[in-house]
């Protein structure tokens, strides 16, 4: 794959491409010495929140349907290590599974992405003839009722134990690695969450990859061409329905990859990761960073994935300093700072901070539709 | 029996605030055809305000049956303020914009209240203090007290009332004749953005009104109230045709039965597997089953493919 990338590229983009290899290598390493080890954790969660925006930004971004329940993916993921991969099964039916299943993690990994993608088609199937805000509303209501289920399914038979979720998941392993312990390396002591930031990095790339081509492809193509206008990409042969329901089955993977690699670092699932703030929050990172541009879409993950961190080391101090006291907690401050780049972005920049170009052209307004 | 009674009671009281909800967005979207997200929160910052005023004005020792209207009337205020707002700033410039824009700030604007009214009212529950004589009445074995009869009569009375205003006043003819055909509308001396104003408002009364019953009805107020509340008054409104007022009537009231019959039943009827809590999948449900197979609702006579 490496391989076929290199040849994609020119010979300054293939010198930048090392370039940003390289710093992407060391990056635990320094944030590490720079920032604390607190800081590598957030990276890797970074990155987690990379590949589900660059998931949902298949679904909103390139074939143009607002999904509001994304992050229902993200907990059948999760949810499919979890019971997979912990003793939660065998304590909860120790009949059936009497020492537990423990399935190794790359078996987990591409059935997790199946069954995430199962569930896509199966929100998606029903939702294909909506339009854009009755779709909105039952994706959101589909994300609350996966959250719901996942929330009550502890009686009358514990499936998914309840509020309290699933603890000690399997660690994911590498070769027979366990990256939940630190491994020496040619000398070099790597910690639990540099293994694992390298090991989120490689997928990330892989999923911007996939999405790169993905988008360059016929069928991002037609996706487009669906965004862009329903009636006229169908007369012009693209079978719309298949096309909708593999936009929501391909976005839905990946939001299922992720789910998995989270289950797994984590160690530990329950239903509060997964509400609909959770959705927003990708969402907001497609939005900001820009619709349906992959580059703008990492650059909107890594700012709202560091954000929260950034007030909450900045923002509880300088109230203290000021007042003394804790008046507006970073949270609340983090939410409505969201909101308001919601509605800021759609008013001033639609197209968002990294706008694809043929979404900008889409965007903007009436200028663009009297310039044609 | 009782017990069926005693649901069909509540599930109308319930389904008649869902219908003054519902109300909102089906006006707003009948007009714009638009959802406005953030109608739920309007319900929410509703309650809110009605509760703060009552307690204030309790604390300087106004008579209660006077408290109550008045704080009423300052939330429904307050709400129309508000209302106007969230128009003029997160919708009006986008207008003419892709549908998913304004849809994206109506979510904002969505999120913005709730954490500004978290930050104001903080994270806790209110309790909505009891002004009038809540006296039960038996009725067939079932229970019905004074607020619940007083919140189906308001109800009932209100939407009436937004009927004659809608189909029988000058007002009224400008917002159908807006929501018909804003171009026709202008050049027939409409001006729109007054109607789409108003429309707003009215909306966001209705939506005060509803959240001071809720919070009367349930004796708790709590920022994150109007969320739920406002997808499944969404969902009375799809379910009865959105875009038409009676439709919402009728879609409130059913939600309502729906939901509570529901809850009430649904524990015998799959086996003790899905218990009273799934409550809130009910009104998910039912949204999924009308958009797939009357997605023009149960009155709607058109649903427009407005692209």
């Amino acid at each position: 794959m490496l391989g076929y990338a290199m040849k994609l590229l020119t010979q300054p983009t293939r010198f930048a491409f090392w370039l940003l290899l390289g710093a992407l290598l060391l990056l635990p390493f320094v944030t590490d010495a720079l920032l604390g080890r607190g800081w590598v954790r957030i990276a890797d969660f970074a990155m987690l929140y990379i590949m589900l925006a660059l998931g949902l930004n298949i679904v909103v971004g390139l074939a143009g349907l607002l999904d509001l329940g994304y992050i229902a993916f993200f907990a059948v993921g999760a949810y499919c290590y979890a019971l997979t991969g912990s003793p939660h099964l065998a304590l909860a039916f120790p009949s059936l599974f009497p020492g537990g299943v423990h399935l190794p993690f790359w078996i987990v990994l591409p059935l997790a992405a199946l069954v995430a993608g199962g569930f896509g088609v199966l929100l998606g199937a029903p939702t294909l003839r909506l339009r854009g805000d009755y779709l909105a509303i039952v994706t959101l209501g589909f994300g609350e009722i996966i959250r719901i289920f996942l929330n009550n399914l502890n009686a009358p038979f514990n499936l998914t134990n309840g509020p309290q979720g699933i603890s000690r998941i399997d660690p994911i392993k590498v070769a027979d690695v366990s990256l939940n312990a630190s491994q020496e390396i040619f000398g070099i002591t790597l910690p639990s969450v540099h293994l694992y930031f390298y090991l989120f990095l490689a997928f990330t790339a892989l999923v911007i990859f996939v999405s790169q081509r993905l988008e360059k492809s016929r069928i991002g193509r037609a996706w487009m061409a669906i965004r862009e206008d329903e009636i006229a990409a169908s007369a012009m042969g693209i079978n719309t329905r298949n096309l909708k329901l593999l936009a929501f089955a391909m976005g839905a993977m990946f939001g299922g990859v992720s789910g998995t690699l989270f289950a797994g670092f984590q160690g530990f699932v329950s239903p509060e990761s997964f509400s609909l703030m959770e959705s927003i929050m990708v969402l907001c990172m497609v939005v900001l960073g820009g619709m349906g541009n992959i580059a703008g879409v990492i650059l909107g993950g890594v700012l709202l994935a560091l954000l929260p961190e950034v007030l909450r080391h900045s923002v509880v101090p300088l109230q203290q300093a000021l007042f003394g006291k804790t008046i507006v907690d970073p949270e609340s401050l983090r939410m409505l700072l969201f909101g308001g780049a919601l509605i800021a972005m759609m008013l001033y920049r639609p197209a968002g901070l990294w706008p694809s170009r043929v979404r900008r052209r889409e965007l903007d307004t009436d200028e663009a539709a009297e310039t044609v | 029996m009782e017990i069926f009674l005693q649901q069909i009671i509540n599930g109308l009281v319930q389904g008649s605030v869902y219908a003054l909800v519902a109300l909102g967005y089906t006006m707003v979207y009948g007009i714009l055809g638009l959802i406005n997200f953030a109608h739920g929160e309007v319900v929410m910052v509703g309650a809110m305000l009605a509760l703060s005023a009552l307690t204030a004005m309790l604390g300087w020792g106004a008579p209660p049956l006077l408290a109550l209207p008045i704080s009423l009337i300052l939330a429904m205020l307050g709400c129309m303020v508000l209302g106007y707002g969230i128009e003029r700033i997160a919708y009006r410039p986008l207008r003419h914009a892709p549908r998913l824009a304004p849809l994206i700030t109506a979510i904002g604007v969505s999120i913005v209240l709730q954490n500004l009214a978290m930050m104001i009212w903080g994270r806790q529950y209110h309790a909505f203090p009891q002004l009038v004589a809540n006296q039960p009445h038996l009725i067939g074995g079932a229970i019905i007290n004074d607020i619940q009869i007083i919140i189906f009569i308001l109800a009932l009375a209100i939407m009436a009332g937004l009927i004659v205003v809608v189909h029988r006043t000058r007002l009224g003819r400008a917002m159908r004749a807006v929501a018909e055909n804003q171009h026709a509308a202008q050049l027939m001396g409409v001006d729109i953005n007054r109607v789409i104003s108003i429309t707003f408002m009215l909306g966001s009364a209705l939506a005060a009104i509803a959240g001071v019953m809720v919070s009367a009805n349930y004796g708790l107020a709590h920022y994150y109230m109007g969320f739920l509340l406002g997808l499944k008054a969404f969902t009375a409104a799809v379910l009865g045709g959105i875009g038409n007022l009676r439709g919402a009537m009728l879609g409130g009231l059913l939600l309502g039965l729906i939901e509570s019959l529901g809850a009430g039943y649904i524990g015998d009827m799959t086996g003790g597997f899905l218990g009273s809590h799934y409550q809130d999948v009910f009104a998910f449900f039912v949204l999924i089953a009308v958009l797939v197979f009357r997605p023009s609702g149960l009155l709607g006579e058109r649903i427009a493919e407005r692209a």
